[in-house]
């Protein structure tokens, strides 16, 4: 394997790893908020809309990592800007 | 061709199940010129966007009537407006409405742009991160102006020395990365959708899609909600208390 491949494949491999560990927090976050709201909702169904409405707002906040994580793993893939040095530089 | 054979540093071009897929691909799609102008998909999205908004619009407010003979598209435009107004100033915690044309715009721009999407070859404006950085720089605009208007230039500037002047670059910080989250969360989501359906057609063409652009739908839905939410709750974040501490010193000053 040649060295732009295997820079290549560290690329996929970085992209990955980023995605996977990135989206552990915000997955665990997301369950307690989820969690959380349906246990307020059970005790006070009355107020179920309001609760709602503001798990939806704390659900995007804290979605917001993984969706971090998301983008650079594209960057990474996609429009990686130490691409052209490396590739320079193994030639 | 296969993958590995071409320039890497280009291959976000290769067509996907003929969709191209990247961070900025949609930009690059020419459709015509206007002088030397050229227009892209994104642009010209958003125009027939905003064409069918104004369009539904005018449709519905043409013949306003109290009665029983409104119109199907007037009561359900106004079931979305009162539905919207109440969330409002439910999370703003105000009554006059203020925030209501803000958050009815972004609602309504970035729900038609990602309900758009069930039409083949219609690109969403915002799957494209320039369209979700504009709209996060409209909202970057309104927090000082209703943060201002509320609580004058004065409550402006005293929410980044918040809790102790220490806190003064954090305070900045944050001010311009609440709206800059909001862009990257939208573009974030609108893109994973696209490109997990264009990944997915190219292994299962036919009928797996369709529950992922579903699920696009759902979430498109959502996210039209929470970016106009957002944008109320970080408008309305600054706004004039009604201080409490000033009563229990006149009451303490009265005892003695």
């Amino acid at each position: 394997m040649d060295a732009v491949s295997l820079i290549g494949a560290f690329s996929v491999l970085g992209a990955c790893l980023c995605m996977g560990i990135g989206s552990i927090g915000s997955a665990v976050g997301e369950g307690n908020v989820a969690a959380s709201a349906l246990q307020a909702m059970a005790q006070q169904p009355d107020e179920a809309s309001r609760i709602r409405s503001t798990m939806f707002v704390a659900i995007a906040m804290v979605e917001t990592t993984a969706l971090y994580a998301l983008l650079i793993a594209f960057l990474v893939l996609y429009a990686n800007p130490f691409w052209n040095y490396a590739v320079a530089q193994v030639q | 061709m296969s993958v590995f054979e071409s320039d890497f540093s280009r291959w976000w071009d290769i067509p996907l199940a003929g969709r191209q897929i990247g961070l900025d691909s949609y930009d690059k799609i020419i459709l015509f010129k206007i002088g030397d102008v050229g227009i892209n998909v994104t642009i010209f999205n958003s125009w027939l966007v905003i064409a069918l908004i104004i369009l539904c619009c005018r449709l519905a407010t043409r013949n306003l009537s109290y009665e029983r003979k409104a119109s199907k598209l007037q009561v359900a435009l106004e079931g979305i407006v009162l539905w919207l107004q109440k969330e409002a100033n439910e999370i703003s915690g105000s009554k006059t409405n203020q925030y209501l044309g803000l958050a009815m715009g972004l609602f309504c721009f970035i729900l038609v742009c990602n309900i758009l999407t069930i039409i083949p070859w219609f690109r969403a404006p915002t799957a494209s991160i320039s369209t979700t950085m504009g709209l996060a720089a409209v909202v970057f605009l309104a927090i000082p102006y209703f943060s201002i208007k509320n609580a004058g230039l004065k409550g402006y500037l005293k929410k980044f020395i918040d809790p102790i002047p220490l806190m003064l670059p954090m305070n900045i910080f944050s001010e311009f990365f609440s709206s800059f989250a909001m862009g990257l969360r939208l573009f974030g989501n609108m893109l994973s959708g696209v490109m997990f359906v264009s990944i997915l057609s190219a292994f299962i063409p036919l009928i797996a899609p369709l529950s992922m652009q579903s699920l696009g739908l759902l979430t498109g839905s959502i996210q039209a909600y929470i970016f106009a939410l957002l944008a109320v709750v970080y408008s309305s974040s600054v706004q004039e208390k009604i201080e409490p501490e000033n009563n229990f010193v006149n009451l303490d000053k009265g005892e003695k």
